[in-house]
């Protein structure tokens, strides 16, 4: 097997609430292929964006392990972690404030260039224009201000500038969520064009696991501030094996009303629990509508999931034992339609 | 029966760098009693606008209604005085806004600030206020209502604030709810338990509400009916069921046929619409989705101005809608 | 490099909407007070061909003239013409303005970047030093300034300036605080540029609006130190004129003649009055760059 491009192992990430700690990440481990897309997938709180910024260190992760490539990224010195962020680049969910409003396009995409390569100047402006065309843009747009465009065209605009360097790992924060239905499936379109061109491996943090399940081979998804399902996205997606993923799934309604009416659907009850007091043992267990007397006593073992992956979760190895089958068939079984817990 | 809400012909105009620009267009749709309308489109499109034209919210944002007439139980609101308006905000018409943050005051209680609405509208007692307030927070299963009545909005999660706002839009037994996109600032598995709530308390008062998203699969979820719309105008308005089972207009089915859950039923990669949503400094001549429309063919489609035009299914903005019937319907059937 | 077509793009982007300066244009107040202050200073820059007399060359015979056809504006105590010596003062008043602002600049800019980025005990000493001294009553503290190292108006203003630097200081310190949260900054962190580039490159092109303002604005309050201190004599030393050293010539034989002091003082309202509608044209007309509708 090859060397992974990205192996993060036990990155916690606190933060000081007061006199109290807030663990927005714990033990988070995953790995990426050269060339690979994982999903991170999760709601707001999920500490999805957190371990995407850590990756980065664009927020200080507490303790583990960071490594590209075999460099670690979570102990290198000011000036290496300069040099590595040439390895490593991000796009941001909002490209209205991602994009600095005094720069024009040519000025935002060269600044790559100049800050990590010794380029000539007519070298970095055919560049510029080269890497527009790719993301779809004329090169004729490159004297122009970022507010002249469209969200969808700001970014790309980003994707672009965060090309330009060939890294290894591009963290794609949420990269469509800002955008209009119409014009999201146009930059999925294009991230799939560039990384087969490229060879870049890409962290797609999400909160939408369809999306997820389009762009990427492998999914880990997390609730706060722990992943509680990996595996392939097509048996994550179609057979969950967290209560969790599965009231994920199931919450996005579907555009098709003869369906939405009859589907079985979890509909979670309660909030999320506040990060800086989460739950015992299981940390789902105060929304999960399977909870048993064991998920409040003890943190849920990680079984391997049939058809790939791990799931945290007591239902594997107590009450029903299911032993990593799918949820879907104990909720057939057990004949679990529209269910509600409210706390 | 009439309706309880008719926009006829509502045009509203800002000023702008480019001029007057029109951003919702002669819009007309009705709202009738016990009945679930939802308004989707895409940023730009006017939703937004037309539901804060119809109750007389655009002029603090320096928008005026420049045409049109929008009926309410019977009385015209377009032109009426602030001062009768206010008498009917809050009161027949309730409302429910994206931002579950912004919308409450952080200086007073929860309770406070629902009992404030019924005393306004209602003129009872301090008391009984209260009690009402209570009584809402309950509705909207607040967990011990009585107790967090006394709480701040910052004492509540995104998804109870949100509550809480229905709360407050419901506490007059409005005749209308309006509830422009409530869900899409919250994460989904909250998302659902807010539509949920919404469609239960207008099932038990018999209220209308006039919802408006960017998501079908809300519009799914809890429409009667749909009314769509793309650059400031009415391009297809349906029953919830025809309108997914046989949309007629190209972009309703782009808009589907972009969403990923869609391609992912259908096993095929999300087709995304070409191009920009279309911008009111510069609408394109004849049909205003013609620049991004697959279907588009040079003439008819390019030039003068597309009617909406009635049949059997609804009403819809297309020249080529008979032409294309077979066409879109299958570009999205399973 | 990549099979992404171009026509999938969008054929033209959104045109640029209307800039900085189309917005100043249409704001009539700022627009009529530019031009009043580009008549100012081009008459100050061409003062030789436009006064009608030698500002310094006295008359024993025409001391404190009303005004008519050959002394404008009248003469003063010395038997100078009045309009002429307004004419040349304005060099001196502006140019001593314009060294107040930049020496306020020079000091306050740095610090106020260095503050709001940098942050941490470093802000906390920067900005309690600044606090201590915009607690001081500006002219005071350049007198004393002014007492400890003599008076001319090149220290006067110097004294301005410094006093003025923690009023920039401040301004530039907010903006930075805000824009450094920006997202576009943790975008150019991320792709690794230095501290130095970023504050240069990401933050200062962001803070030059409100920079501006009260660059503007301090021009005018400059303007009336200015006056104030050679009013005290503590600023322009004679032969030389400075308007505010007019008005403190002028001004002990207002009963004799009252236009030279009252044409002092107007000159120096309307300039100054000038500078803060310039300043609040400005203000309105930057940082708007969001588009209209939905």
């Amino acid at each position: 097997m090859t060397t992974p491009c990205l192996r993060v192992e036990n990155l916690n990430v606190m933060y000081d609430v007061g006199k109290r700690k807030l663990h927005a990440a714990k033990d988070v481990s995953f790995e990426i292929a050269p060339g690979e897309t994982l999903g991170l997938v999760g709601e707001s709180g999920s500490g999805k964006s957190t371990a995407g910024l850590a990756l980065l260190r664009l927020i200080e992760p507490s303790s583990g392990k960071i490594m590209l490539g075999d460099t670690n990224v979570a102990t290198a010195g000011r000036r290496e972690l300069q040099l590595l962020r040439k390895r490593m680049q991000m796009v941001f969910q909002d490209p209205y404030s991602s994009l600095n409003p005094s720069m024009t396009i040519e000025q935002l995409l060269t600044e790559p260039l100049i800050v990590h390569a010794d380029m000539a100047a007519s070298d970095r402006r055919a560049a510029v224009g080269k890497m527009l065309e790719s993301v779809g843009l004329h090169a004729g747009y490159a004297a122009r201000y970022p507010h002249e465009f469209s969200g969808g065209q700001r970014q790309r605009i980003a994707i672009a500038r965060s090309m330009m360097l060939h890294p290894d790992l591009v963290v794609l924060d949420e990269p469509v969520s800002a955008l209009d239905v119409s014009t999201q499936s146009q930059i999925l379109k294009l991230l799939k064009n560039v990384q087969a061109a490229s060879g870049t491996a890409f962290l797609l943090v999400a909160h939408d696991l369809a999306v997820v399940r389009l762009m990427s081979p492998r999914v880990a998804v997390m609730y706060l501030g722990e992943i509680v399902e990996t595996g392939p996205s097509a048996r994550v997606y179609d057979e969950p094996a967290h209560p969790y993923t599965a009231a994920l799934i199931s919450a996005v309604p579907f555009p098709d009303p003869v369906r939405q009416r009859s589907a079985n659907r979890i509909i979670l009850g309660g909030d999320l629990p506040s990060p800086l007091n989460p739950p015992s043992g299981c940390r789902f267990r105060t929304r999960c509508p399977f909870a048993m007397d064991i998920c409040a006593r003890a943190a849920p073992p990680t079984v391997q999931v049939e058809g790939g992956g791990v799931a945290a979760c007591h239902l594997h190895t107590e009450g029903p034992k299911l032993g990593g089958r799918s949820l879907n068939a104990f909720m057939r079984e057990r004949n679990i339609g529209a269910m509600e817990v409210t706390t | 029966m009439d309706p309880l809400l008719s926009l006829k012909d509502l045009t509203v105009q800002f000023p702008s760098t480019h001029g007057l620009l029109t951003v919702v267009d002669k819009v007309s749709f009705d709202v009738g009693r016990n009945e679930v309308v939802c308004v989707v489109g895409e940023s730009g499109s006017g939703k937004s606008v037309t539901m804060q034209a119809a109750v007389g919210l655009v002029q603090t944002k320096g928008g005026r209604v420049t045409g049109g007439s929008v009926r309410f139980d019977g009385q015209e609101l377009v032109g009426m005085k602030n001062r009768h308006l206010n008498r009917i905000r809050g009161n027949d018409i309730g409302f429910i806004f994206q931002e579950p943050m912004s919308s409450l005051n952080p200086a007073y209680t929860v309770g406070e600030q629902i009992a404030e609405v019924v005393r306004r509208h209602r003129g009872v007692s301090r008391a009984e206020a209260w009690k009402r307030a209570v009584e809402m927070l309950e509705r909207v299963h607040i967990a011990t209502a009585a107790a967090r009545a006394h709480d701040y909005p910052h004492q509540f999660s995104g998804g109870m604030r949100q509550r809480v706002m229905i709360a407050m839009a419901i506490a007059c037994d409005p005749k209308l709810l309006i509830a422009d996109e409530p869900s899409t600032a919250l994460d989904v598995t909250i998302q659902a338990r807010i539509l949920q709530l919404i469609k239960e308390l207008q099932t038990a008062s018999g209220m209308s509400v006039l919802f408006i998203t960017h998501d079908l699969g809300v519009v799914a979820e809890i429409a009667d009916r749909v009314v769509v719309m793309y650059g400031a105008q009415v391009v297809e308005e349906a029953g919830v069921d025809a309108l997914f089972a046989t949309p007629r207009h190209p972009y309703t089915t782009g808009l589907l046929r972009a969403m990923p859950q869609v391609a992912l039923e259908r096993g095929e990669d999300p087709v995304a619409i070409p191009g920009t949503v279309a911008q009111a400094h510069a609408w394109p001549a004849g049909c205003r989705f013609n620049p991004r429309c697959e279907f588009r063919e040079d003439g008819p489609c390019t030039t003068g101005q597309v009617q909406l035009v009635r049949d059997d299914h609804g009403l819809v903005r297309c020249i080529r809608a008979d032409a294309l019937r077979t066409r879109l319907t299958q570009a999205v059937a399973a | 490099m990549s099979t992404t077509t171009i026509e999938q793009a969008p054929a033209v982007a959104l045109p640029p909407t209307s800039t900085f300066f189309q917005r100043f244009c249409r704001n009539r107040t700022a627009m009529v007070s530019a031009i009043i202050l580009a008549i100012i200073v081009l008459a100050a820059i061409f003062a030789p061909y436009i006064a009608p007399h030698d500002p310094a060359k006295s008359s024993l015979r025409a001391i404190l003239k009303p005004p008519g056809a050959v002394y404008w504006l009248g003469s003063d105590d010395l038997g100078r013409d009045v309009a002429s010596r307004l004419i040349f003062a304005s060099r001196l008043s502006l140019v001593a303005s314009v060294q107040a602002v930049a020496i306020a600049l020079v000091i306050g800019l740095p610090l106020g970047l260095i503050a709001g980025y940098v942050g941490g005990w470093i802000d906390t000493i920067i900005s309690r030093f600044n606090d201590a001294l915009m607690s001081f009553p500006a002219l005071i503290l350049a007198v004393v300034i002014v007492g400890l190292m003599g008076p001319s108006l090149s220290n006067a203003m110097t004294a301005i300036g410094l006093v003025y630097a923690p009023r920039i200081m401040r301004v530039v310190r907010g903006s930075t605080l805000s824009v450094r949260e920006e997202v576009y900054i943790r975008a150019a962190r991320a792709m690794g540029c230095g501290d130095i580039r970023i504050i240069a490159l990401h933050v200062l092109p962001n803070v030059m609006g409100p920079l501006v303002v009260q660059a503007t604005v301090l021009m005018g309050q400059a303007l009336l130190a200015e006056a104030g201190l050679s009013f005290l004599g503590l600023g322009a030393q004679p032969p030389l004129a400075s308007w505010g050293a007019m008005l403190g010539t002028a001004f002990p034989y207002m009963q004799q003649s009252p236009v030279p002091t009252i044409a002092s003082g107007v000159v120096i309202s309307v300039t100054v009055l000038c500078f803060n509608l310039i300043g609040d044209g400005i203000r309105d007309s930057v940082g708007r760059m969001r588009r209209a509708g939905d």
